[in-house]
């Protein structure tokens, strides 16, 4: 029995380090002196972060990459959450069909739902290369909103509406004054995981990027091709830890089994 | 006076007709219940009232006003769940005065109005509880004065005590009828418990695959029952196939098969058809050793039950044991009869024994088509 335990420590620590070795390099790098990616570092500095803010580069893409996870958030809010409260209350053909349509971008690989973006948006539309990006991005976030708000309410009791109804509040009122407040957590953690999603991705944005237009992970892209020193591991940390504080906050708000579990 | 009518109502779900050409009359300031097993349509019925479900077919009529299409909203009916349905962000208080907030009221108007109802329901002092810190009693009260306190043309309750435990129940089934009576209102009750239905009820409606068996106040239906469905349902165990029936009046007499011949007071008003049986309960139907007969029996002389009128001949099969009773089953020519029997000598397995149906206890109910 004891043996067993042993065993499965020894392995556990064993995915820990294959999970988080690649990390604690990438954190060392970043402070280290010399300008090119060395472990373990020699000397200590903080001028690779610095570096990261007197690159215009990073700072224009980083304005992008927010400014397309927030107005797509936005509107993949407005779309996502009627669609996730029509799932989950109404009655209707086809309702199984339609839920499998909203959550199939997360199965598509990204290259195919990128390039199949490029084809049809930029190349069929002629949309400027922003729009795309935009639209790509929507189409990303949407079922993880649809989803989490969908689960939300779904552990909501919809009688609790019918009360609402009963009492005179029309649907609209209703949605407004019983059934947001009571989704709030749901809809936070779907808004934060959504935004991971969009400022973390490489696969569909490539696509969309030109002239003008880029995202801060593309842009870590071209960078680590021209240069070879620790500002890429400077900014992956901030990356880390941004990442790191979100899930954070959605763990504070729902728990991470609410996505796992599903 | 007439306050609710549902006349030729269907409803259907998914295809499947719940509701067929339905029809319910409901007075104003009567409490009536709506009653049946599972699946009967009486929350399907009460749904559709308060405005959840929309009718196929046919039409609600309200106060005079054609309701069929009136939205939920705008019918001013107060609902209580049987999940009880509070909002859970909101406080008791807020809860209660989200229906007057929705009408404008002002805020001393509503301030009084909810201090008021939450006194008449015995919930002062709560108002700034959470419903997450309330017992299920408590909850059920804040529930009621929320569906009370928008003064309501017609309150509906779906099952709102099956969440209690037993005690609770009985003692808040008492509230709700002194708080109906005490305003007034027209009420629609759903439940698949009898006693409770029973105890606070004008009128019980029997339903039984989307149709009302029978509607007429508690006691009636627990003496008279009109069909099979509803005598069995509160409880007619034995039923003897009849024919020739001969109606004097009140009296009737019935031949049944094996020469039995049963007479009974039937009651007026209820319809005698082609297809009935005659019904009796365990504790109505009376078993004794044949030389007990020989004084007359439930109002019927010797002579009478001598000649075999009202007897039926039978052994006792199986005793049970009661605590205040025993229940025995009895086999006969016309089957086998259920009867209970105060404590005092009981009966032996075996034995040969005699029963006798009182003629004020037999009921005719119409057989199930």
């Amino acid at each position: 029995m004891k043996d067993k335990h042993r065993g499965l420590a020894l392995f556990t620590t064993l995915v820990f380090i294959f999970l988080l070795g690649p990390l604690v390099i990438i954190i060392g790098t970043s402070f280290g002196e010399g300008s090119v990616l060395k472990f373990p570092p020699e000397g200590f500095s903080l001028k690779w972060y610095k570096n990261i803010f007197e690159v215009d580069m990073f700072m224009e893409t980083f304005k992008v990459t927010v400014g397309v996870a927030l107005l797509g958030n936005l509107i993949a809010l407005l779309l996502g959450v009627p669609a996730a409260y029509a799932l989950s209350r109404g009655q209707f053909r086809g309702k199984e069909f339609l839920n499998s349509i909203f959550i199939s971008p997360i199965l598509i690989p990204g290259v195919v739902m990128g390039f199949a973006m490029l084809k049809f948006l930029v190349v069929q539309f002629n949309l400027p290369i922003y729009t795309s990006l935009l639209i790509g991005h929507i189409v990303l976030m949407m079922p993880f909103i649809i989803r989490v708000i969908g689960s939300s309410l779904s552990n909501f009791d919809y009688s609790v509406e019918e009360a609402a109804m009963s009492l005179g509040a029309s649907r609209l009122k209703t949605f407004f004054t019983v059934v947001l407040p009571n989704i709030r957590s749901g809809l936070i953690a779907g808004v934060l995981l959504a935004f991971l999603e969009s400022f973390n991705n490489v696969d569909i944005s490539v696509f969309m990027t030109g002239p003008g237009v880029s995202t801060l992970p593309i842009q870590m892209l071209t960078y680590v091709e021209n240069y070879f020193d620790p500002t890429i591991a400077a900014i992956s940390v901030l990356l880390m830890v941004l990442t790191g504080l979100f899930m954070v906050m959605i763990e504070r708000l729902m728990g991470l089994s609410y996505f796992t579990n599903k | 006076m007439e306050l609710l009518s549902l006349n030729d109502i269907s409803v259907a779900y998914e295809k499947n007709l719940i509701l067929k050409n339905f029809n319910l009359h409901i007075e104003k300031g009567e409490l009536i219940s709506l009653l049946g097993p599972s699946g009967c349509g009486k929350t399907t019925t009460l749904r559709l009232i308060a405005g959840f479900l929309e009718a196929k077919d046919g039409r609600f009529m309200f106060d005079g006003k054609d309701y069929t299409r009136v939205p939920v909203n705008k019918r001013n009916f107060g609902f209580v769940f049987q999940s009880y349905a509070l909002f859970p962000h909101m406080t008791v208080f807020d809860n209660v005065a989200y229906g007057l907030r929705l009408r404008k009221v002002s805020k001393d108007d509503i301030a009084k109005r909810v201090t008021d109802m939450l006194k008449i329901v015995s919930l002062e002092g709560f108002e700034k509880r959470f419903p997450g810190e309330l017992s299920g009693g408590q909850r059920q009260r804040v529930a009621i004065a929320r569906a009370l306190v928008i003064q309501p043309d017609l309150l509906l309750f779906d099952e709102p005590l099956s969440n209690l435990d037993a005690n609770l129940r009985v003692n808040m089934r008492v509230e709700i009828r002194r708080i109906q009576k005490e305003l007034g209102i027209t009420t629609v009750y759903v439940s698949h418990d009898q006693e409770e239905c029973f105890s606070i009820s004008d009128k019980v409606a029997i339903m039984n695959q989307g149709v009302i068996e029978q509607l007429d106040a508690p006691a009636v239906i627990y003496k008279y029952p009109t069909t099979e469905f509803v005598a069995r349902f509160i409880g007619f165990h034995n039923f003897i196939d009849v024919n020739g029936l001969k109606v004097d009046g009140e009296q009737v007499t019935a031949d049944c098969p094996q020469g039995l011949k049963v007479s009974l007071v039937h009651r007026s008003g209820h319809p005698i058809v082609e297809q009935m049986k005659a019904a009796i309960r365990p504790d109505d139907l009376l078993i004794a050793l044949q030389s007990e007969l020989s004084n007359g029996l439930a109002g019927l002389t010797a002579a009478e039950l001598e000649s075999g009128w009202n007897v039926i001949a039978g052994r006792v099969k199986v005793s049970t044991f009661l605590g205040r009773s025993y229940q025995y089953e009895v086999e006969t020519a016309l089957g086998t009869f259920t009867v209970n029997r105060e404590m005092d000598a009981p009966f032996a397995a075996n034995e040969a024994v005699q029963l006798v149906l009182p003629k004020d206890k037999v009921v005719l109910v119409r057989t199930a088509v």
